[in-house]
């Protein structure tokens, strides 16, 4: 199809850097909407022959059939420890851990913290949508108090299993992360600022910064339980209030 | 009353646990075996027992292996990729002799594999994919009857012998619903005087595996280990034979595998060739003698499994030479078909 | 006057109806009938109201939908 002709052009398509592949994603799921804007940030920055993609295990498990670069699977959690391998050896690629909440945040914990305590100059982009899609609906680390799920079938308990944790204020306490974001895709104005995050964080790891952290609040309408559109305003009112947006760190 | 029930698989376990004395369960999500944290999640607590989702399977062997050493009744679940992270908590166990049940309902490997049943596990399962010197009771049920009936029997065997005891299953099995019966506990009671709580009124006890006096201290140990592990070959086998005696073809299997297999038995016989299924269910202690006794005038035995041959070296063990040992295996999830066996014995005649 | 329209594939839709939401002009409605996955899609009502902001398109997970500028 041509860009241009009479009195016609398409502004708006699908990034070069993203396979035309239906993705599995549910209806209304953020992961499609963070896959976009991490693939039109690698074709705008033209590093589509130097980036090595390390999935999760999570939803996105299958991210490189999605986003047409190298691809590497990663154990649960074990996403930057891979990231951190990859790196070493090729310091010169564009390095992205693409990780959830389990994997992030609950099995690969140490993982997390190692990475960026180390200042591996990679990227991680962190979604963050409050429960574990992949298996089902069960608590995340980052499942909000009150929030049933399949293993919180009388809502999460903060006596008996604690609160969520906030990712980003975590390695905020670190010394050597260069750029730490929240950002979020419930609307429009969201997914603009959180391309613009994610395109510095991409740009900190081409210029050889350092570390950058972006995390992404996002939705899963269907182990919410919730409508798409209902699950992104679930997003903007009651998970924005715990997880604050905003930059954290911009070195 | 009749207790007859219909369960999925893998609820069936959490309720045979729960049945069993079960106070806590640690657990972290994997595929297929997600229905049972869910279920305990929601039943422990009713029950007045613990519920808790770990942060790992790694984690979740641990927070075991403590409650263990508290002196109660606990369990974990996972599948094959979280089981292996299991290892090194199973090794820990063994070494401390804390008892526990620990169930892996396979799934399709190595590394992430797939998520369909699978059988590829067992030799992580009978020979230990942790460090040392140690075995695990290994029972592979068969049908969801088994499954709760040999989850109850699980937590008598570990707090008598003082071991891991492992909960084979597959993918299959967790997912399909079948009627049951309810299994009642067996209402023996262990004492536990080597267990953790506070040594008010007692010499302290503690729970390590770490043993380093250099006067032979843990070779000692492990000698102790290994007539425990005697003791458990020469009283808990458990086998089932089925029209053995006169076969000239012996299938082996256990699990869904012996479903399969077991259909395959049926159709050879209506064609009026002698096959008989051989059925092991405690997969350590393997019932060698008694397979060994189920071949004998045999032609032929065929091991069938979802996996490479794991479980046909046990056959080969059992058999010792006296019977050509031949295998039909299917792997990555893949499940065997009842008219490849029956084909596959067939061939045996020409 | 139209600045632009959104060309929708509809058998990429997953029906999850996030555009509509996205649409500042609210010219973005369900179709009555449905994709061969048995989702209905959007269909933009009023095409000379499109002013190609894009929104749509930004929001939509699953690349459904493209955008023409005309004007």
């Amino acid at each position: 199809m041509e860009s241009k002709g009479a009195g016609y052009e398409v502004i708006y398509k699908r990034p070069e850097a993203m396979t035309d592949a239906k993705t599995i994603y549910c209806p209304g799921c953020g992961h499609g909407i963070i896959h976009k804007l991490l693939a039109e940030c690698i074709d705008e920055l033209g590093v589509r022959d130097e980036t090595i993609l390390i999935a999760p295990v999570g939803c996105s498990v299958l991210a490189y059939n999605y986003i047409d670069v190298d691809g590497c699977e990663a154990a649960h959690g074990r996403a930057p420890a891979v990231a951190t391998g990859i790196k070493r050896v090729h310091p010169d690629k564009m390095v992205i851990s693409y990780q959830g909440d389990g994997d992030l945040l609950a099995i690969g914990t140490a993982e997390t913290i190692h990475a960026a305590n180390r200042g591996e100059n990679i990227t991680v982009i962190f979604v963050n949508n409050a429960i574990y899609g992949m298996t089902g609906g069960q608590m995340a680390p980052t499942t909000m108090v009150g929030q049933v799920t399949k293993t919180t079938p009388f809502g999460r308990d903060a006596n008996d299993v604690g609160f969520p944790i906030r990712a980003c204020e975590m390695i905020n306490t670190l010394e050597c992360p260069v750029f730490i974001e929240r950002v979020s895709v419930f609307d429009v104005k969201q997914i603009v600022k959180a391309k613009k995050a994610i395109k510095k964080a991409l740009t900190n790891q081409k210029e050889g910064k350092g570390y950058s952290f972006v995390e992404v609040l996002s939705m899963c309408p269907t182990n919410w339980g919730l409508k798409p559109q209902a699950a992104a305003d679930w997003v903007r009112d009651v998970m924005v209030p715990y997880y604050p947006l905003g930059n954290f760190r911009d070195r | 009353m009749n207790n007859k029930v219909l369960m999925k698989g893998n609820e069936a376990i959490g309720e045979a646990a729960i049945i069993a004395g079960c106070t806590h369960y640690f657990a972290y999500p994997i595929t297929p075996q997600n229905e049972i944290p869910a279920y305990m999640a929601r039943r422990l607590p009713e029950v007045g027992g613990t519920f808790l989702q770990a942060e790992s399977e790694l984690a979740a062997i641990n927070m075991v292996f403590g409650a263990s050493a508290a002196g109660t009744r606990v369990m974990t679940s996972s599948s094959s990729p979280g089981v292996s992270l299991k290892q090194e908590g199973i090794s820990y166990l063994a070494g401390a002799q804390l008892p526990a049940v620990v169930v892996n309902m396979m799934r399709g490997g190595p590394g992430l594999g797939n998520i369909a049943g699978s059988q590829g596990d067992y030799w992580q399962a009978t020979r230990g994919g942790g460090n040392g010197d140690y075995r695990t009771i290994v029972l592979g049920p068969a049908n969801v009857q088994e499954l709760a009936d040999l989850t109850v029997k699980a937590f008598d065997l570990a707090d008598r012998y003082r071991m891991v005891v492992m909960i084979l299953g597959d993918g299959f099995l967790g997912q399909m619903s079948e009627s049951l019966e309810l299994p009642r506990p067996s209402g023996e009671h262990f004492e536990k005087p080597w267990a953790l709580t506070g040594a008010s009124g007692r010499k302290h006890n503690v729970i390590a595996s770490l043993r380093l006096t250099p006067e032979g201290e843990l070779e000692r140990h492990n000698l102790k280990l290994m007539e425990i592990y005697r003791q458990v070959e020469e009283h808990e086998r458990m086998w089932e034979a089925d029209r053995c005696e006169d076969a000239d073809f012996v299938l082996v299997a256990y699990g869904t595998s012996s479903r399969i297999s077991r259909a395959a038995v049926n159709i050879l016989r209506k064609k009026g060739i002698r096959a008989g299924l051989f059925r092991p269910i405690s997969l350590y202690p393997f019932p060698y003698g008694e397979l060994k006794e189920a071949a004998r005038g045999a032609k032929q035995v065929l091991a069938v499994e979802m996996s490479a041959g794991q479980m046909q070296e046990d056959v080969r063990l059992s058999v010792e030479g006296a019977v050509p040992v031949d295998g039909y295996f299917r792997l990555g999830g893949a499940i065997p078909e009842t008219d490849e066996i029956v084909r596959k014995v067939e061939s045996y005649g020409k | 006057m139209a600045q632009g329209k959104p060309v929708i594939d509809s058998e990429r839709c997953k029906g999850c109806g996030l555009c509509l939401g996205a649409c500042p002009k609210k010219i973005l409605k369900l179709s009555d009938d449905f994709n061969k996955q048995g989702v209905q899609y959007p269909v933009c009502v009023d095409e000379d109201a499109c002013i190609a902001c894009k929104f749509c398109a930004m929001m939509c997970p699953d690349l459904a939908i493209t955008i023409i500028k005309t004007a």
